[in-house]
């Protein structure tokens, strides 16, 4: 049979930085095939190519046996290869419908049949579950999660022989995966070719036929992955062995130094209680769209409270500014790096630097030998792949953009992080990273709270879990009175569940 | 270290980087070379005394664009600009008539501009309203406030200093330049350092790059934006001073449109009309572009509507470079 895809030689380079050294790739009809590798490896460039917003720069592509060169997306698209891109793509005020068909409106001389369009843009979010999604709402008035699936919807429409799906469950919850994969089963079966690209790599083992390994930019090793090993995977992927997944360091619980008392927003969240102490690491669970978020938002002062009080130190302060709150020593990563969490167009140092300028500046007016030199100590500890900190942040693979973010609070040197989805996109040696870095946070005396969809992890690292339900936090328990299963009961609301235990 | 980058430690960026500075003085250099194509006009345009007079010519452009490059950098805009230019000028006229001394004169006037442009600021970042639409407001309110103010007419005030900041003392040679020349070359290297080297000018690069990045970093966007537009306000009624020198009367119907030459300099010199992107040096040589264009098409004899033509090309061509060399940065 000959492949559906095949990608020979590939290489592409940026300037100095050689993202793609050469890349070999096939994929047969009807296959869901893995792409795995680290931060930076070159998947995202990768599929890009493929996809017709980058050119290659050397190489061959074919496509179902014929020689194949996009020039452009629309290209790309009418050749039947459609993508999800990992950045979310999406035009912020058009609606929900708008954005399903964005491009392939379903029109006669530019006169678009609005039923019609309707109709397919239903029947999109419908395959998804996710028939509750207002079709007229704007798109950026919808939580991230379901921006994510109005990306996937989008790829649906339409009929593309190859579907790339670059982190599409970064921001999904659970169910909202499960209901992917039936997605992507049923796909399958039509013989569609899916590429699929996550840094979970036990999702990789499930949904997908066979996979590919990306290192440096090269393709390191393809196989079954019924007979592989996740082992080997990751040892082909980092190039060491990882033992031990969810590190912990010993650390001891404080002082108080956050406490929210009933906390209720605007809409979100209902009610919150909550008390953070020194050195401990709180996670927070719960569907998307059960008001985490928001917590975080309205405890740093993004957001307006209606009610409730917030207490640092034992001291009632309830209504703050962000900058205050910085100054308290609290900060925030937001979930959203692209629109929120980062300065696309700057370069990494002022991205990594923005909150505090104390080490780098007298009066006013910053060094940059000091500044480099700053960005350079948190690039190596944090291990962020870059040419260097002047480079502009946009040009960084998605995970290494998040640990920037991440970097920020370290360098303002927050003593409590509120950390919203902070392994988004970063794969799996780098999460290790993370991880070890929040036990050593702790520690030090460091406070945390963990907002995670991704329930291992929290199992993993947390000291405590609350789970939050519509607007409302749970009782907080230490971790090891919380099971996967307890976890999610609670989370779509089944009270019996708290009580049965 | 897995730092793969070690080999070529941000060679790429500098490159780039200077291949963005040098831009904008390729551009001067061929503007300046076309014109010095032609052999009946080079023996005119190519001197020391014309560009004297090029010089004179660009600091209104150059000083208003000091503050320009401030505000669309932080992601805004002014439309007020042209206006605020002419009624400072006419302000600081009569304030002279009514026998103030120049110096009393010249402080009140860049008050003024202050605080005309704190009343953008106020409306902008206090009560959340489209910069664009703020400014066009401003724009008709400065202008009619100037020609009410000078009874719809010029204003001729007494001989004073003031003159001399723009006055062409020896207009054979090049050298001494006027006062005003040099006050803005000062300004803008000021402006300069503050841009790149200061946390305050950090911050209106964060402001323009990603608004909400700014407010989750404690930048206290509101009262950054006010300061931007009241110090761009003072920058306007320096200019308004300058205005007044070189015509040497308050003439309310002056500088109508100025304000495009002024967003046309800076967006040739790099900067990008939603924020996050330029520099004052891009705009001092953009504004030298402008006034070097004008120049020698008056030179060549070309009619004013040439001109505009010209002029409206060369803007086009310069923001379509630099979306071009944005594509390649960064799809
Ligand atoms: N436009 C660009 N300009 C310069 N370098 C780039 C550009 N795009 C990507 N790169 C570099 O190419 C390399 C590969 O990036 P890519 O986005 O393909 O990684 P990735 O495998 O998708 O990583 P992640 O898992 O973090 O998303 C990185 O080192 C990145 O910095
Ligand atoms: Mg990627």
């Amino acid at each position: 049979m000959t492949p559906r895809l095949r990608m020979l030689g590939v290489k592409k380079s940026f300037g100095a930085t050689h993202a793609l050294r050469n890349v070999n790739l096939d994929v047969s009809p009807g296959e869901v095939h893995a792409l795995i590798g680290e931060n930076g490896a070159g998947k995202s460039t990768l599929m890009k190519i493929l996809s017709g917003a980058y050119t290659p720069d050397a190489g061959k592509i074919e496509l179902d046996g014929r020689e194949f060169t996009s020039t452009n997306p629309w290209h790309a698209r009418r050749s039947g290869i459609a993508m999800i891109y990992q950045e979310l793509n999406l035009a912020p005020h058009l609606t929900v419908e708008e954005n399903i068909l964005l491009g392939d409106e379903p029109a006669t001389f530019g006169w678009i049949h609005r039923s019609q369009r309707r109709q397919m843009a239903r029947e999109a979010l419908a395959e998804l579950r996710h028939e509750n999604i207002p079709l007229s709402a704007p798109v950026r008035s919808r939580p991230i999660a379901e921006q994510q699936v109005v990306e996937i919807a989008r790829a649906l429409v339409g009929k593309s022989k190859i579907l790339i799906m670059d982190e599409p469950t970064s921001s999904l919850t659970e169910v909202d995966t499960k209901n992917l994969f039936a997605v992507i089963a049923r796909l399958r079966e039509r013989g569609v070719s899916i590429i699929y690209i996550s840094h979970f790599l036990e999702e990789c083992k499930q949904v997908s036929d066979r996979y590919t390994v990306l290192r440096d930019g090269e393709s390191v090793g393809t196989g079954e992955m019924a007979s592989a090993d996740l082992h080997d995977i990751i040892r082909l992927m980092v190039g060491r062995e990882i033992k031990d997944i969810y590190p912990r360091t010993p650390h001891r619980l404080g002082k108080p130094v956050l406490e929210l008392r009933a906390v209720a927003g605007e809409t979100k969240p209902r009610c919150v209680d909550l008390l953070l102490r020194e050195g401990e690491i709180l996670g927070i669970a719960g569907l998307v769209g059960a008001g985490r978020t928001e917590t975080l938002r309205a405890c740093f002062g993004l957001d307006r409270l209606r009610s409730g009080s917030v207490w640092v130190d034992s001291r009632e302060q309830t209504h703050r500014t962000p900058k205050q709150r910085l100054r308290e020593g609290i900060g925030l990563l937001s979930e959203n790096r692209k629109e929120e969490g980062l300065m696309l167009n700057r370069t990494l140092a002022e991205n990594l630097t923005i909150t505090r300028h104390g080490p780098i500046a007298k009066f006013g007016v910053i060094s940059n030998r000091r500044q480099n030199q700053v960005t350079m100590d948190w690039m190596q500890r944090l291990d962020v792949r870059a040419r260097g900190p002047t480079q502009q942040i946009s040009e960084l693979s998605g995970g290494n953009q998040q640990k920037v973010a991440f970097g920020r609070l370290l360098h303002h040197n927050a003593r409590v992080l509120l950390l919203d989805e902070p392994t988004r996109g970063v794969d799996v040696g780098s999460k290790v990273q993370i991880y070890q870095l929040m036990g050593q946070l702790a520690a030090e005396g460091k406070a945390i709270v963990f907002v995670s969809s991704y329930l291992a992890e929290l199992l993993g690292v947390c000291d405590t879990i609350g789970v939050m339900c519509r607007g409302v936090l749970s009782e907080i328990r230490p971790v090891s009175e919380w099971t996967e299963h307890s976890i999610i009961s609670v989370a779509i609301g089944h009270t019996e569940a708290q009580n049965s235990r | 270290m897995k730092n793969r980058s070690a080999d070529s430690p941000d060679r790429t960026t500098k490159i780039r980087t200077l291949l963005n500075v040098l831009g904008p003085f390729l551009g001067l250099a061929f503007v300046i070379g076309l014109f010095s194509l032609s052999n009946e006009v080079r023996p005119y345009f190519l001197t020391g005394a014309n560009f004297k007079i090029i010089l004179i010519q660009t600091v209104i452009v150059a000083t208003s664009a000091l503050g320009m490059t401030m505000i669309i950098v932080s992601g805004g805009i002014d439309l007020s600009a042209g206006s605020m230019v002419a009624l400072t000028s006419v302000a600081s006229a009569t304030l002279l008539v009514k026998g103030y001394s120049p110096s009393a004169a010249v402080v009140l006037t860049v008050l003024a501009g202050g605080c005309l442009g704190l009343v953008n600021g106020i409306a902008i970042a206090g009560f959340r309203m489209m910069p664009f639409i703020v400014t066009l407001g401003m724009m008709g309110i400065a202008r009619g406030t100037a020609k009410w103010l000078a009874g719809n007419q010029t204003v001729n005030p007494p001989e004073t200093p003031i003159n001399n900041i723009m006055g062409l003392v020896d207009p054979i040679h090049l050298f001494p330049l006027p006062p005003g020349v040099w006050i803005t070359i000062g300004l803008a290297v000021l402006m300069a350092v503050v841009m790149r080297q200061t946390i305050f000018g950090r911050y209106i690069f964060a402001i323009g790059s990603n608004e909400s990045t700014a407010r989750l970093c404690g930048i206290r966007v509101r009262l950054q934006k006010l300061i931007i537009y009241a110090v761009a306000g003072s920058f306007f009624g320096l200019a308004g001073l300058m205005q007044l020198s070189r015509l040497t009367q308050g003439d309310p119907t002056a500088a109508i449109g100025l304000e495009l030459d002024i967003i046309a300099a800076v967006v040739i010199g790099g900067a990008s009309l939603s924020g996050g992107a330029g520099s004052i040096l891009g705009s001092m040589i953009g504004a030298l572009i402008m006034a070097v264009l004008r120049n020698g098409s008056n030179q060549m004899g070309w009619p004013t509507y040439m001109q505009e033509i010209i002029i409206g090309v060369v803007i086009i061509l310069a923001v379509g470079l630099d979306r071009l060399r944005q594509r390649r940065n960064n799809i």
